[in-house]
């Protein structure tokens, strides 16, 4: 079993290869994996529960812990965010990598 | 906490994208632990240290020089290498030559160095982990 | 033994006439080159660099002339030829684009989406670009 961060700093309103990423957490975790998705930048957009966070919602019931950047949250005035997505310090990036954790961006 | 060595690649130029701001984020926290820090300078990210970088005044708000304060990448590189150096730690700043010359950009912040992909591998190869943050 | 890395390339002709070549297909040659082990898979638009028969005469501003324009299924050849890096290409997104198993280049793999996340746990990095 390994561990990875996934970093997405797209949004699913400008881009539509979110979903590959989305997909790629979920698919690492039913694989046996432990998996962070970080949103960060304009990818916490997604965290707004709105129709574009269920997605983001079913990977945490799903076992991904999702977690989105505090200073992205609060640059975009994001305070109340979708069920399953907790905000988290940049602090967290530097904990995996610090772990050996295979860390994506996307 | 124990010393570890990270390496970041970065693509993007100044002023461009918030690829950088997040990236000077994760790598002043990492000064701040006093981690050993391997940047890969690459393509338009070869700029970020690039000394003659000036800052400007804001007319549309007002500002001159001093009042708009506006930041430049260089000061930030320098500050990085400061905080490293504060915290027991080191920064091995390498900016990649081909995509310095190409772009004209061959003055860089002392403690920064000039590099080639070379730099990058041997990097990869030392370091207890890396990090690649890609253009768009 | 060099760490093996795999790279999930995505991002496609960005900045490919200027630079003459795709940047980061580049800098792996490069690296590999320093004794680097790396894997490339293709995927998303950066698909496309492996359909055969592609590229431009240049651009040509006033009297420039480019002489030296990318030709990126060339480049994806010669990662596997010269540089024995493996290339794969997935599939889902070939057909996404229209493009027929048989329009790329040989020595391409292919590789379903589904079977990427089973490959990292071979690779000690993986790396995104």
């Amino acid at each position: 079993m390994a561990e990875y961060l996934l970093i997405e700093s797209r949004d699913p309103f400008e881009s539509n290869d979110v979903g590959y990423y989305y997909d790629l957490a979920k698919e690492l975790v039913e694989g046996g994996n432990l998996v962070t998705l970080f949103l960060a930048q304009n990818g916490v957009l997604s965290a707004r529960p709105s129709a574009h966070s269920a997605a983001l919602s079913a990977l945490a019931r799903g076992g991904v812990t999702v977690l989105a950047d505090n200073f992205s949250l609060q640059e975009r005035g994001i305070a109340k965010l979708a069920e399953g997505v907790a905000a988290a310090p940049i602090d967290v990036v530097v904990d995996h990598l610090a772990a050996g954790h295979k860390t994506l961006w996307h | 906490m124990s010393k570890k060595t990270l390496t970041i690649a970065l693509m993007d130029p100044p002023y461009e994208s918030e690829n950088v701001t997040t990236a000077f984020r994760i790598l002043d926290v990492a000064a701040r632990r006093g981690y050993h820090i391997n940047v890969f300078a690459y393509e338009g990210a070869c700029a970020l240290a690039f000394v003659r970088q000036t800052p400007h005044p804001n007319p549309v708000h007002g500002k001159d020089v001093a009042e708009e304060n506006h930041p430049t990448t260089k000061d930030q590189v320098a500050a990085l290498l400061a905080e490293a150096e504060k915290n027991g730690g080191k920064v091995d700043w390498v900016n990649c030559g081909m995509c310095v010359d190409e772009r004209g950009v061959n003055e860089f912040v002392p403690g920064t160095r000039r590099g080639s992909p070379a730099d990058f591998h041997a990097f990869v190869e030392a370091s207890d982990n890396v990090l690649v943050i890609p253009t768009k | 033994m060099a760490k093996k890395t795999l790279n999930i390339v995505e991002s496609a002709y960005r900045a490919v006439m200027e630079e003459q070549d795709d940047t980061i297909l580049w800098l792996l040659a490069a690296m590999q080159g320093a004794g680097a082990e790396h894997t490339v898979v293709l995927r998303g638009n950066a698909v496309n660099y492996a359909v055969a028969g592609q590229g431009v005469p240049g651009l040509t501003v006033g009297e420039w002339m480019q002489t030296q324009a990318p030709k990126m299924d060339r480049d994806v050849l010669d990662l596997i030829e010269k540089r024995k890096i493996p290339v794969y290409v997935v599939t889902e997104d070939l057909a996404d684009r229209g493009i027929e198993r048989g329009e790329l280049v040989p020595g391409v793999q292919l590789l379903s989406q589904t079977a990427l996340p089973g490959l990292f746990a071979e690779y000690s990095l993986v790396a995104h670009w």
